[in-house]
């Protein structure tokens, strides 16, 4: 095949490639989308099997089959509730598939057209280092991140002194290793490069805490595109460049999202240590205040006399596995003639948009699901909102309290419906640590129990 | 072929800044009901790094850069079979419901 060919192949799957990004805009074209991904994906492999040098296709097909099977084995058997680590895990073997990548690169630069063993083109070395460099860190980070959403590892925010120093001084110290990389090309040092960035990437997820995991995974998954556009570099393959810079850019802007639904800077996220050490004093004064507390039956009756219902769906909601059982009671609500909808806080659950594929699994339409800007100015028509494993999103001190750690974040309007059912565990604070001044509302009813079986309950009552 | 003077790597550097300009864009237009698809995908599209891979495991015989090679291969195809497979699974989801379909 011509190098003219195969770059017009390689164009067409980045096409593909970008059209399936863009079917992503609806619900109804992105399946669509996903086809194209496919597609292109088939296209570029193809091409470069079909390359004069790619002789041993016995070895790749095995390759692809065993990746393959597991692959698919895991994406069919993963509960949705299981995503984030899913995505993290996914993530860890993109960084980890360039390092290899490069590594095989600098062991056998000829058959990658950048020079002999020993004297590596500059240029390729240093793209080569970048790309390794981004992809450890990416396996590392990935691989934390997982155990901290799986729950291995604690997810608690872990900080020590100097944290930030250390961090820097690795990272100034991988900038010298690269250096000397560069100059020597020796496989000791590239090897250095790779465990020194693991552990750059380790020190850099471990501050950062739970529910700032959304930032983190869209991070990472920014991360892996970087990786792949090293290795394009490397490679001088616009293919590669391209999907890196897509995934990029998606991950950076994700990642952008998440931090300004939590009114905090990315840098402030990256940073960490968010919420590890709580502010005994904010939530002393409220210890004497009186909680308003319900049953099922009340929740049930006060929602069987409303018109409008909005559902507030948290982290909680996904960890009490409760979106079938909230379904089957909104559908009750509606059968009677209630208007329900679901408000999705940006940041709500452990990934970008994770509220959403749950309450898409319980089948419940996706046009009754609102974000926060659609759905915000209703609160005040709205009779009662219904908070299930959501907490700080919910929080009026972001908007009165200036010296609340969450000031400034926005919030799901909620205090402006004429009554609040709160489904909780316990009076526990989010996991921002501050205390919610919702609780102790006259309009708020605290229905405290498994969210899962609260839900059941209230379908029990309503259909009593 | 010479790879890598100066005009192959500026040509790079065009092409990667128009493709962030695009992912932009792209990116920004997607729904927010859709992030968790986007990383899916996002996930799978990025294991085109399997082109890399497979350059490295091209040659007969076996040795150090091959069996990176292949590694990286494996790697990443559990990345594109399990990225575009979830998707798929996410998005089936998504499907408009006219009638109120019962049960799981």
């Amino acid at each position: 095949m011509s190098s003219n060919m195969v770059a017009i192949l390689y164009l067409i799957s980045a096409l593909l490639f970008i059209f399936a990004l863009r079917g992503l805009s609806h619900p109804e074209s992105s399946r669509t989308g996903n086809i194209f991904g496919i597609i292109g994906m088939i296209i570029a492999v193809f091409t470069t099997l079909m390359f004069k040098s790619v002789l041993s296709y016995y070895e790749i097909g095995a390759a692809i089959l065993i990746g393959g099977a597991i692959g698919s084995f895991i994406a069919l058997r993963i509960e949705m509730t299981a995503l984030p680590q899913l995505v993290a895990a996914f993530h860890s073997l993109v960084g980890l598939a360039a390092v290899f990548v490069a590594a095989a690169a600098f062991y056998d630069p000829v058959a990658f057209n950048i020079g002999k063993v020993g004297s590596i083109k500059v240029a390729s070395l240093i793209e080569m280092s970048i790309g390794t460099f981004i992809g450890a860190i990416t396996f590392s980070g990935s691989v934390l991140a997982f155990g901290k959403l799986q729950g291995t590892i604690s997810g608690k925010p872990i900080v020590f002194k100097f944290q930030h120093l250390i961090n820097a001084l690795i990272f100034l110290l991988i900038i010298f290793l690269i250096i000397f990389f560069v100059v020597n090309q020796s496989p000791t040092i590239f090897w250095t490069i790779v465990v020194v960035s693991i552990i750059l990437g380790f020190l850099v997820v471990i501050p950062i805490g739970g529910a700032d995991m959304p930032v983190v995974v869209s991070m990472l998954n920014s991360y892996s595109g970087w990786a792949a556009c090293g290795i394009g570099f490397t490679l001088s393959n616009n293919l590669l460049i391209i999907t890196g810079a897509l995934v990029g850019a998606s991950g950076a802007i994700l990642s952008y999202i998440m931090s300004k639904g939590m009114n905090r800077s990315i840098i402030n996220v990256v940073l960490g240590g968010f919420g590890g050490e709580q502010d005994a004093s904010a939530s002393k004064d409220n210890s004497d205040k009186i909680v308003k507390q319900g049953n099922a039956e009340d929740a049930a009756y006060i929602m069987k006399n409303a018109d409008s219902v909005i559902i507030v769906p948290g982290y909680g909601m996904a960890v009490a596995q409760a979106q079938h059982a909230l379904r089957e009671m909104g559908d009750i609500l509606k059968k009677e003639g209630i208007e329900v909808r679901y408000a999705i806080h940006p940041v709500a659950g452990r990934m970008p948009g994770h509220m959403n594929v749950l309450l898409a699994e319980a089948n419940v339409p996706y046009e009754e699901v609102l974000e926060l800007d659609e759905i915000n100015h209703d609160f005040p028509m709205t009779e009662v909102s219904f908070v299930i494993g959501a907490n700080d999103v919910t929080n009026p001190a972001a908007k009165t309290d200036e010296s609340s750690p969450i000031f400034g974040m926005p919030i799901l309007d909620v205090e402006k419906s004429q009554s609040v059912l709160f489904v909780k565990r316990s009076m526990a604070t989010g996991y921002s640590g501050v205390d919610n001044e919702l609780f102790y509302s006259d309009n708020t009813t605290m229905l405290f129990g498994d969210a899962k079986k609260m839900c059941e309950d209230i379908v029990k009552s309503l259909s009593a | 072929m010479e790879a890598h003077s100066s005009e192959v790597f500026v040509i790079g550097l065009t092409v990667f800044f128009l493709a962030c300009i695009i992912g932009y864009y792209v990116v920004w237009s997607v729904t927010p009901a859709l992030h968790s698809p986007l990383m899916g995908v996002t996930n799978a599209i990025s294991s085109v790094i399997i082109v890399g891979a497979i350059l490295a495991s091209g040659p007969q015989g076996f040795d150090t850069s091959k069996i990176f090679g292949l590694i990286g291969v494996v790697l990443a195809s559990v990345n594109i079979f399990g990225g575009f497979l979830v998707t798929y699974r996410m998005l089936s989801m998504f499907k408009k419901k006219t009638k109120k379909n019962k049960g799981k």
